[in-house]
């Protein structure tokens, strides 16, 4: 089928291969789209372009056409518009396209342009790769061996310059290896607006450094340490700790707030050694938040649930499904569901209060919004809650209802989905006062005070969905195994509603969504497994009178429309 | 052929007895007529009257001056500023100085007629910080022409104002680089900026349009504007109109500065007659012609090719006195007017030393940002340095230029040209000197020869 | 900050100059370096604070532009021009001179506090080589033995006249 060509897209050659790309995309990009990479060390697509490392250099042709008349100079032999090939090498990240550009990568001029500023990055670079954190993810490293000469010609002495300073409590910087790219002062002053970075000295000697006196210790210091193209800023955390070779990588996302930051999980054997950010243009760009990044300790951290418990016993999933079953059925039954539970877990959570005919009732969780990637409501999933109807409201500040009924022996036992009841405003008398049935990952005063404990999972553990700010539902999947003697959040979920008298809706998540398509309208078109790794924004409109949390943040302005970004997803 | 008569249009003041920088002893001297004349005319025949000079930029890249005011987006809304090139910095180059000294109002006329020509109403004098005196004797004459109406609001009764700032810069040469003159001027690291996106004349100062032009430059705009651009496209010849300072140092008998109708006078003639010839007992082995980072000329190779004359082609076979001092020839042969700086040197130099010297200093004025001028400038330097310090090898004048390659068309301003050019017209023409290096070295310096690296 | 009346005067004055503020880091560094001698970080945040700056923007221009200084200098500033067309006409004879006359080593202060010798790129008056200031003042076909007689009066607290207009 033939279209005319969209109004904003632009037909370039990129090693002849003849591509269309939006307006203002610049060559490097263009040329990732038909698989020609341009190597780059300065170049990141979420800063501005200063083209200082010059390793994307490449030749560029501009259709030819007669100065005078301005008509097109067609070549007789090949039928086709000439190309005027410029006699010097442009950089490709600062050379947007225009219509019939010529680009090639793979010309002499190109490779003598890469080795020559490789090996000039090179000669004052230490050759300590052994023992260098960056190896296997260095891109000094990658491509001296795809763009190198593979030999030194340098023999006099390198330049001396400060190693192991820490910039700041997360951030190590090593200066020789420093290749002067800027990308981690553009970000500190574009993106993290904490401008403490900045070279100082000149020419060759210099130097990255942090103002005297200050540190890099905002939330977002560790992006830095990302977009080190090599191994001059490292993370303090991390640092030493495994070979990136060794690490599977898992995509998740950042349950800190509601922003939903897109990550990665990056784990061995089933222990996770880090969490770094993953591109999603539409939410975090390629950033995440340092606050973000530790969450995973809470797998291993102390208090850690692992044994179903019975009135303090550790005890059989079987039996305590039977015995949470039997003091629900007393009626008096209350459900706290949880803005921190995936899609999944809502569902289900509010199908077991279907079940028992109880009220769901939600725990706020609001601070205060950074701007950027960490937003006010601290509850990653409370648009997950509205969505599948475990709530019809944002959460109020305090479970003062939920008190209230306690106090007047119309609840007699709470399903608590993860929340710490005493945390969110029960006092000891009220607790007292109820049976508890508790599910969650680490020990408190809920789970102390339950006559009946399940021990769940963390969200690095299993699968799951989640709704962000934006109504986008992002998936996320498990990067480790559970440990030992926890349960998937599903399996008690679904158990419990069964053995509450509701339908058994399955454990695992590609079964429960069977039930969320077919019963959430939102949900209909939606498949587990079709959610693509950026999301999908869900109609948020039903819900845009409610007054949520969140100010202004990257990607995201309170009170825009919802409903017109969904027609574009 | 004799040389020609100096022609004094620029330098016609300069140590002069008698006439001193204040702003009566320039109004004397018919001083402010021409600006007097030039604001009661339509700015756009002044920039007509620039473009039929066919005055090209004084500061070293010979740029056409009517075209870069052409290229100066009028339509955006923003402001155009006027930022003056006074970072004479190229080595070699001392003529902005005795301008600035002693004939101040000369610049400033040349400045409120260019500003008054594109609509300009602030100006910036970036003045290199190593002119201390300078800047004092600037500000005193804006101050003087600023009393007297002829700078500042409502000039000479016009509505026309501009103002006029002098800013210092703090020892660096890549300041003279256009965008990196703006980026300090901003208040920034001198990092000159990637064109595209930055060209001045649209994106300049503050992201304004911005005209960058040199002292010398402007100074040649009052004249033009007095005896008109056709006048003016007269004197010196085709394509290399008015007059230029040639500035020599180094080696002559009479090192200093002479103003010649540009193309008039040959590389030999200024030499051996202006300048006096070599010093006693010596001869002359290599001149650079335009600043330091031009292509260094070898006395005793010839330049041969074909070259237009009116409408004809004719041979030329030149040596090194042939060539006449304009920028078309000494871009012919190879190498460039650049800023006028002819720097002479005679047989007494080593010329790895001498190459040492020049790597010392682009090293060390090399910015830093981009890759290839930051590491390949100082690579070039510690091979030199070491070669004349330390172990010199045969090889390593191969090495050098091998180095400057990979500099030269790679960077993001004209300063990978400049820090390469040496080593490569160094390396092309003094190659065996290089080679015989190692040898050559283990022999004592005569006395008298002087350290350069 | 400890900066005189006219200094404060001459800075509340140059900044207008400019559209944006940040244009002003340099004159104020000069001009604090005037009146201080040097540019001490107090005087890095001290600039920053007043044009809006982050102190590292500061710092980065101190430290890129050779002209100023984070310590105290000699009482006179020599600075001899090292560049081509002075080298060749004896320049580094002159800074050695230079150094042997007050046994001082280039960037220090020299032993009683007298100077402080520097080589320093292009001082554009190649001409008149070997060239050297002292503070601001150009002097012109400093060979060694003009080197001494400079030398001899800046250590009887003689002025050192340049001998030019």
């Amino acid at each position: 089928m033939i279209q005319p060509a969209s109004p904003d897209l632009i037909t370039v050659y990129i090693d002849g291969k003849e591509i269309a790309v939006p307006k203002g995309t610049n060559v490097i990009e263009a040329a990732k789209r038909v698989n020609v990479d341009v190597p780059h060390y300065c170049y990141h697509p979420k800063l501005t372009v200063v083209g200082n490392c010059r390793m994307c250099l490449v030749e560029m042709g501009l259709p030819a056409v007669d100065p005078a008349t301005k008509a097109p100079v067609m070549d007789p032999a090949t039928g086709k518009q000439k190309v005027n090939w410029m006699p010097r090498p442009t950089i490709g990240c600062a050379t947007n396209v225009s219509p019939g550009l010529h680009i090639r990568t793979t010309t002499q001029m190109v490779k003598d342009c890469r080795e020559g500023v490789m090996e000039f990055l090179l000669i004052n670079h230490p050759l300590d790769c052994p023992i260098c954190d960056q190896a296997g993810e260095c891109k000094l490293q990658e491509q001296s061996a795809g763009y190198g000469r593979g030999y030194s010609r340098f023999v006099e002495k390198k330049n001396v310059k400060p190693k192991r300073t820490l910039l700041g409590p997360r951030v190590m910087l090593d200066d020789e290896r420093c290749i002067l790219c800027s990308r981690c002062i553009r970000f500190s002053k574009e993106v993290a607006k904490d401008d403490v970075l900045g070279f100082i000295d000149r020419g060759s000697y210099s130097t990255l450094t942090c103002y005297p006196g200050r540190k890099l210790e905002n939330n977002y210091s560790l992006n830095t340490v990302d977009i080190c193209p090599v191994g001059a800023l490292t993370s303090t955390d991390f640092r030493f700790k495994m070979r990136v070779w060794f690490l599977k990588q898992t995509n998740s996302i950042d349950t800190e707030s509601s922003a939903g930051a897109n990550t990665v999980v990056w784990s061995r054997e089933g222990v996770v050694y880090r969490v770094t950010p993953r591109q999603n243009d539409a939410v975090n760009d390629t950033w995440m938040a340092d606050s973000g990044r530790v969450l995973y300790k809470e797998i291993r951290a102390a208090g850690r649930l692992d044994s179903v418990r019975v009135e303090g016993s550790e005890s059989a999933l079987e039996f305590a499904l039977g015995a949470a079953a039997a003091i629900l059925g007393k009626g008096g039954a209350a459900v706290v569901g949880s803005g921190r539970s995936t899609v999944e877990e809502q569902f289900l959570t509010r199908k077991l209060a279907e079940a028992l005919k109880a009220k769901a009732s939600l725990v706020s969780r609001v601070g205060e919004g950074d701007g950027l990637l960490v937003t006010a409501d601290r509850n990653p999933n409370v648009r997950g809650a509205l969505v599948t109807g475990l709530a019809a409201e944002l959460p109020s500040a305090t479970l003062g209802t939920l008190a209230e009924q306690i106090d007047s022996g119309a609840v007699t036992s709470v399903v608590s989905v993860g929340e710490d009841l005493a945390a969110a405003g029960l006092s000891e008398a009220q607790m007292a006062k109820i049976s508890i049935i508790y599910l969650g990952t680490h020990a408190n005063a809920t789970s102390r005070a339950a006559r009946v404990v399940f021990p769940t999972l963390t969200v690095f553990e299993k699968h799951g969905t989640l709704v962000n700010q934006q109504f986008r539902i992002q998936r996320f999947a498990k990067a480790v195994p559970g440990v030992a003697g926890a349960v998937d959040d599903l399996t008690v979920l679904s158990r419990l509603v069964s053995a509450c008298g509701g339908a058994y809706l399955g454990s695992d998540v590609g079964t429960v969504w069977t039930a969320l398509s077919a019963e959430v309208p939102a949900l209909a078109a939606i498949r587990y497994s079709n959610i693509p790794d950026t999301g999908l924004l869900l109609d948020g409109s039903p819900w845009a009178a409610l007054p949520f949390a969140e100010g202004a943040s990257l990607h995201y302005k309170p009170g825009s429309a919802p409903q017109e970004a969904a027609a574009r997803g | 052929m004799p040389a020609p008569q100096q022609h004094r249009l620029i330098f016609r003041h300069i140590d002069e007895p008698g006439y001193s920088n204040d702003l009566a002893c320039y109004v004397r001297n018919g001083g402010y007529e021409v600006l007097r004349k030039a604001v009661q005319r339509k700015p756009e025949e002044l920039i007509d009257e620039v473009k039929k000079s066919g005055l090209r930029g004084r500061g070293g890249a010979g740029f056409p001056c009517g075209v870069k005011w052409t290229l100066v987006d009028r339509k955006s809304g923003k402001p155009i500023y006027l930022v003056v090139n006074a970072d004479e910095s190229e080595p070699g180059t001392f003529k902005d100085r005795y301008i600035i000294h002693q004939d101040p109002h000369q610049l400033i006329e040349g400045i409120m007629i260019t500003c008054f020509a594109n609509k300009v109403e602030r100006a910036f004098i970036y003045i290199r910080g190593e002119f201390p005196e300078g800047a004092r004797i600037l500000e005193k004459a804006i101050a003087e022409a600023r009393a007297a109406n002829l700078v500042g609001p409502g000039i000479l009764g016009t509505a026309y104002g501009c103002e006029i700032f002098v800013h210092r810069g703090a020892g660096a040469y890549i300041c003279g680089e256009e965008t990196g003159l703006i980026e300090s001027l901003e208040g920034k690291r001198p990092y000159p900026r990637i064109k595209p996106p930055y060209f001045p004349a649209v994106l300049g100062l503050y992201q304004c349009p911005t005209i960058v032009n040199n002292v010398e430059t402007l100074c040649h705009v009052k004249h033009i504007a007095d005896m008109g651009g056709e006048a003016y496209s007269k004197i010196g010849t085709p394509n290399n109109t008015g007059t230029r300072i040639l500035c020599v140092s180094g080696h002559v008998q009479r090192p200093g500065f002479y103003e010649f109708e540009v193309g008039k006078v040959t590389m030999g003639q200024l030499l051996n007659e202006v300048c006096g010839g070599p010093l006693p007992g010596r001869t002359f082995k290599a001149v650079i012609p335009g600043g330091s980072s031009a292509k260094v000329l070898k006395f005793g190779e010839r330049y041969k090719g074909k070259r237009k004359v009116g409408a004809d082609m004719v041979d030329y076979d030149w040596g090194v006195d042939d060539i006449p001092m304009d920028f078309d020839s000494l871009a012919m042969i190879g190498s460039m007017g650049g800023s006028g700086g002819v720097i002479v040197m005679d047989d007494s130099v080593s010329m790895v030393e001498a190459l040492g010297n020049i790597n010392a200093f682009y090293s060390h004025e090399s910015c830093g940002q981009c890759t290839p001028c930051r590491e390949g400038s100082l690579w070039m330097k510690k091979i030199t340095s070491r070669m004349v310090h330390g172990d010199a090898r045969p090889e390593d004048g191969a090495l050098l230029k091998s180095v400057a390659d990979q500099i030269a068309g790679r960077t993001i301003c004209a300063f990978g040209e400049a820090c390469a050019w040496p080593t490569q017209s160094f390396i092309a023409k003094f190659g065996d000197e290089f080679k015989a290096y190692p040898e050559a070295k283990k022999q004592p310096k005569p006395d008298g020869v002087p350290e350069l690296v | 900050m400890n900066l005189k009346a006219e200094t404060l005067s001459r800075i509340d004055e140059v900044i207008p100059h400019y559209p944006v503020k940040r244009s002003a880091a340099l004159p104020l560094l000069h001009l604090v370096q005037e009146d201080q001698g040097y540019v001490s970080s107090e005087a890095i945040e001290w600039i920053a604070e007043k044009l809006g700056l982050q102190p590292i923007n500061v710092y980065e221009l101190v430290t890129f532009y050779p002209m100023f200084r984070q310590k105290p200098i000699g009482r006179r500033h020599i600075k001899v021009c090292r560049t081509l067309s002075c080298a060749i006409m004896g320049g580094y004879r002159t800074c050695a001179e230079f150094q042997k006359q007050f046994e001082t080593r280039l960037g220090d202060v020299s032993p009683g506090g007298d100077v402080t010798v520097e080589f320093v790129e292009c001082l554009a008056s190649c001409g008149t080589a070997p060239v050297v200031m002292i503070d601001d003042e150009l002097h012109e076909r400093v060979d060694a033995a003009r080197a001494r007689e400079l030398s001899d009066k800046i250590k009887a607290g003689a002025p050192t006249d340049t001998g030019r207009r």
